[in-house]
């Protein structure tokens, strides 16, 4: 006759997972890694370097000093101002001839017009990075309300919506063109 | 009243079976392995992350490499002072050792993930952008181009 197995006592199991539990909370961090994602230009070869002319209406010089004051295209700005300066740079809504032409370009079988205007971004090396980053901030906005509005127009969506080719179309139709410039050695440290 | 166990008041009230407790621990347990990952390093700077609303979430965080500027934590101080410093890893680095911490990085991941590799710069707000622009200078001749500038959602107080 077989003997009945004692039971074992389960009651621990729950101080064993605690233990598990605590280390795994002191030994890892929530994942909260997010930022504005960037492509920084490549090195340019001597060849490459007199092609890139552009033309002077498509570019607008954002520029911050050292004292952390913005100039967006030869004049002082508040922040406040430079998003919607932007997008009417961007845009260009009126074919105003002092801001960027566009260019008609074929995307998946339909013709968009494709403004060619190129943000630049200066700084210098005293410039604090809050500011940099908030003006980067303004910039990116500026970019992703345009990409909400020919949304609406295109698909009557907004742009977080779209489905992920429809996203790949308007991020050519209305591109992100802010390019970081070269620092320029003014200004210490 | 007595419609609801007034009958039962007698009787003695039962133990609560503490079986299931593991259960629900071990799911909390499984919940906290998921969703957050090993800290690697330890910091050594410290890194408060400015404002920004437009901020994406990084898509493939273990293609990621940490470069992180900002000013020695406390411990450091008497012997790095409070200028802010690059730390790679576990240690304080120069500019100068950027290349071969990219380099390392490469070679840890696949073949396949190398040109997806981000470097998700975590720079203090106070950082002034002369080291900055140094490392992104580096890292352009590393031709290690993607770079985030890692930041936080308003609202949230870390």
């Amino acid at each position: 006759m077989a003997k009945k197995t004692p039971e074992i006592n389960s009651s621990s199991t729950a101080d064993i997972a605690f233990l598990l539990l605590c280390y795994f909370l002191m030994t890892t961090t929530m994942g909260d890694q997010s930022g504005l994602q960037r492509r920084l230009p490549p090195i340019p070869d001597a060849k490459q370097a007199q092609d890139q002319k552009v033309n002077r209406r498509n570019i607008v010089i954002v520029r911050i000093n050292s004292a952390d004051k913005l100039f967006a295209g030869n004049e002082a700005m508040d922040i406040a101002y430079l998003k919607d300066k932007m997008k009417e740079f961007l845009a260009n809504p009126n074919n105003d001839p002092n801001l960027p032409e566009k260019e008609e370009k074929e995307i998946e079988g339909k013709t968009y017009m494709v403004s060619k205007g190129v943000i630049s971004l200066q700084n210098d090396r005293g410039t604090s990075y809050q500011a940099y980053l908030a003006v980067q901030n303004e910039l990116v906005k500026a970019v992703n309300e345009l990409r909400d509005e020919f949304s609406m127009r295109e698909y009557g969506m907004k742009f977080a919506r779209l489905s992920e080719a429809q996203q790949d179309i308007v991020k050519k139709a209305v591109p992100q063109n802010i390019s970081e410039a070269e620092p320029k050695d003014t200004g210490k440290k | 009243m007595s419609k609801f166990g007034g009958s039962r008041n007698n009787k003695s009230v039962p133990g609560i079976s503490s079986g299931s407790l593991s259960d629900i621990v071990f799911m909390l347990l499984f919940f906290f392995m998921v969703t957050t990952q090993m800290r690697e390093t330890e910091n050594k700077v410290i890194v408060k992350l400015p404002v920004a609303s437009e901020a994406a979430k990084l898509e493939r965080k273990d293609l990621s490499a940490n470069i992180n500027i900002g000013s020695p934590t406390r411990q450091y101080q008497a012997m790095y002072g409070t200028d802010a410093r690059i730390q790679l890893n576990d240690s304080f680095k120069t500019i100068d050792d950027i290349r071969d911490f990219i380099a390392s990085e490469r070679d840890a991941m696949s073949e396949a993930d190398r040109s997806l590799m981000t470097v998700n710069l975590r720079v203090d707000e106070d950082v002034r952008m002369g080291i900055v622009s140094d490392v992104k200078q580096e890292l352009r001749r590393c031709s290690a181009l993607k770079i985030m500038y890692a930041s936080r959602k308003p609202g949230g107080d870390k």
